[in-house]
């Protein structure tokens, strides 16, 4: 079977520990040849809905697909399936051969097939110079790409990959994550990926589930992830600084906070409404004008090129991107872009459909 | 301070442990003569095995013996094939009443052997296995199970579960990861349970006394000739009793200490 034509299709799928719903009632499909990210913080549920679908754990209702096959009672061997484990579990008796190769050997391949495999996965993962070696020898990042080598060798129709740089050092994660790119883009393996690092998803995913108390409550391509949050949660934990979250009064024919007035076509509904805007659209001048946002500045972080600032204004508070170079002190004026405001009902946290 | 007095008690635990050791074994091979001496020089002034030879020589040595190796190596095979299994259930496995087995466990240490001995020859005699080696060995196995459950279910649950799961994954039964994976790096776990069951029945003399009559284990005939026995003949009789726990601790010596790869601090 070409691997290539393999998607994955979860529906349904409902896990629960005890009285915690762990996963719940989750439809996920996932394109062939496609790298699906679920992101979340920690206890959402999705190394949970990994461990299901590799048939670690069982599930309590619901269906799991791999190809054409249903693969719900299966156990995990007859999945065709490889898992990346976030502790990497390389196997520390076996050598570093031993352990790529224990997939093939294990379902009884030949000896010479098994070689030349090894060789050709280790190859690619650059780690062709360690094949001898046993896994305490070999440091962390080595031993990382051992069990990157360990899951591709076997081709299988699905890769499971369970946060697995949150246990390298952050050049080492960075030089990893471009590594797992390159080969994702050259083997085009079917791969879904967990971590609760925005900034890996958003590198690595062709697509974005973000998951929140067991539901995935959007998924889509990083760009819709980042420019179309479907509510608050989103929005806060995507994106570095986090967006923005102002409150805003509802006028009949706009919203205001403070002395910033900004015009809607709509009337909304409600007294108030939650105004999103990322950091990098907000302006920030020394000189306030009437109409602007007033704010006090708190803090300055060095981030890099710019500087993070951190506003006080009234009941809210910004993070602004400035210019190292400019450095106002006290009152500031904030200027919104206005195309580029996000607006959430303050009730259910979802986004309202306004322009 | 603390590691002033760890030293010490080190050196006062040592000298506990290999003084004796030293005048059991400087007085097995003592010239007969020496052993009577008072002070008894502690190296002796020629090297002699006369001791041993009499000893060994000695009726119903050599068969109470062979006895007793065969009867210690049952008892490890018995208890570890029977331990084993319960301490990978114990670390691995959740289920009702794991503690109170746990506890259970241990209950079984209990209660005296004098207190037992009775209905067990009842008992053996009814199934035939009274004055069989069998019969003592799985006594003995009663004795040294706790221990093994518990020393391998703690190395079981030191090995972490990702490892049978990723074994599962790339092809494994549930089965397989075991033989594949957690045993393997449970060896030294099971190294140290094989130890200590050895021992327990190497040592073990009441019950071995009271269910045979023809079939001694070594410690049982050296307790019934000792009233009638020289002084050589129980310091060559000793030294013989610790001989093959100190060999068998040698060899297993190396899986203590070693762990896979990892350097054995």
């Amino acid at each position: 079977m070409d691997r290539k034509e393999t998607p994955i299709r979860v529906e349904r799928l409902t896990k629960r520990f005890g009285s915690v719903t762990a996963a719940d009632n989750i439809n996920l499909d996932v394109k062939a040849g496609e790298l699906l990210v679920l992101l979340g913080p920690s206890g959402c549920g999705k190394t949970t809905l990994l461990r299901c679908i590799a048939g670690l754990e069982p599930i309590d209702q619901g269906k799991i697909y791999i190809g054409d096959e249903e693969v719900t009672d299966l156990p995990p061997r007859l999945r065709n399936i490889a898992m990346v484990f976030q502790s990497y579990a390389i196997f520390p008796h076996m050598s570093v051969f031993d352990n790529i190769g224990f997939g093939l050997r294990i379902r009884g391949r030949s000896r010479d097939e098994i070689e030349a495999k090894v060789k050709q996965t280790s190859r690619l993962l650059k780690i062709d110079h360690l094949l001898n070696r046993y896994p305490a020898e070999i440091s962390g990042g080595e031993n990382q790409r051992v069990a990157v080598a360990r899951a591709l060798i076997l081709d299988p129709h699905l890769i499971l990959m369970d946060e697995p740089l949150s246990n390298l050092d952050a050049m080492l994660r960075l030089k990893m994550r471009t590594e797992l790119k390159r080969i994702h883009q050259e083997l085009k393996m079917t791969v879904i990926y967990v971590t609760h690092d925005q900034i890996e998803a958003l590198s690595l995913g062709d697509r974005i589930g973000i998951m929140k108390d067991g539901r995935i409550i959007q998924i889509g391509t990083p760009c819709e992830i980042f420019d179309q949050p479907e509510t608050v949660f989103v929005a806060e934990f995507i994106g570095m600084p986090p967006m923005n979250i102002l409150k805003a009064r509802c006028e009949s024919d706009g919203i205001r906070i403070g002395e910033l007035f900004i015009p809607l076509s709509v009337k909304l509904p409600g007294p108030s409404v939650l105004l999103g805007i990322r950091a990098e659209h907000i302006t920030v001048t020394e000189k306030i004008e009437s109409g602007m946002l007033k704010g006090r500045i708190l803090v300055r972080e060095m981030v890099g090129v710019q500087d993070l600032l951190t506003i006080d204004i009234e009941e809210n508070t910004v993070k602004v991107l400035v210019d190292a170079g400019f450095k106002p002190r006290g009152m500031v004026g904030l200027r919104l872009n206005p195309g580029r405001i996000h607006l959430f009902d303050p009730e259910s946290g979802h986004r309202l459909l306004i322009r | 301070m603390t590691r002033y007095f760890t030293k010490i008690a080190i050196i006062i635990l040592a000298i506990w442990t290999l003084l004796p050791l030293l005048l059991i074994t400087s007085s097995a091979f003592s010239p007969k003569s020496e052993i009577y001496q008072f002070p008894k020089p502690i190296i002796p002034s020629r090297f002699s095995i006369d001791s041993f030879q009499f000893f060994l020589r000695s009726y119903g040595t050599i068969p109470s013996l062979l006895n007793s190796i065969l009867v210690s190596l049952l008892t490890v095979v018995f208890s570890l094939s029977i331990g084993t299994p319960a301490g990978y259930a114990l670390a691995r496995f959740r289920f009702v009443g794991k503690e109170t087995f746990k506890l259970a466990i241990l209950t079984t240490r209990m209660f005296p052997m004098m207190l037992l001995a009775i209905p067990l020859t009842v008992l053996f005699i009814r199934f035939g296995l009274y004055d069989h080696l069998i019969g003592v060995a799985l006594l003995h196995t009663a004795i040294a199970l706790p221990f093994v459950v518990i020393i391998t279910g703690g190395i079981f649950g030191s090995v972490p579960k990702e490892f049978e799961e990723a074994a599962m994954v790339f092809g494994a039964t549930r089965l397989g990861a075991f033989f594949r994976i957690s045993l393997p790096l449970a060896l030294p776990g099971l190294a140290v349970s094989a130890i200590f069951a050895f021992i327990i029945s190497w040592n073990e003399v009441f019950a071995a006394t009271i269910l045979t009559v023809q079939n001694r284990t070594l410690p049982a005939q050296i307790l019934t000739t000792l009233q009638a026995s020289p002084l050589y003949f129980r310091f060559a009789g000793g030294f013989f009793m610790i001989l093959p726990a100190l060999i068998f601790i040698f060899f297993m010596r190396n899986y203590l200490f070693y762990l896979w790869g990892r350097s054995g601090s």
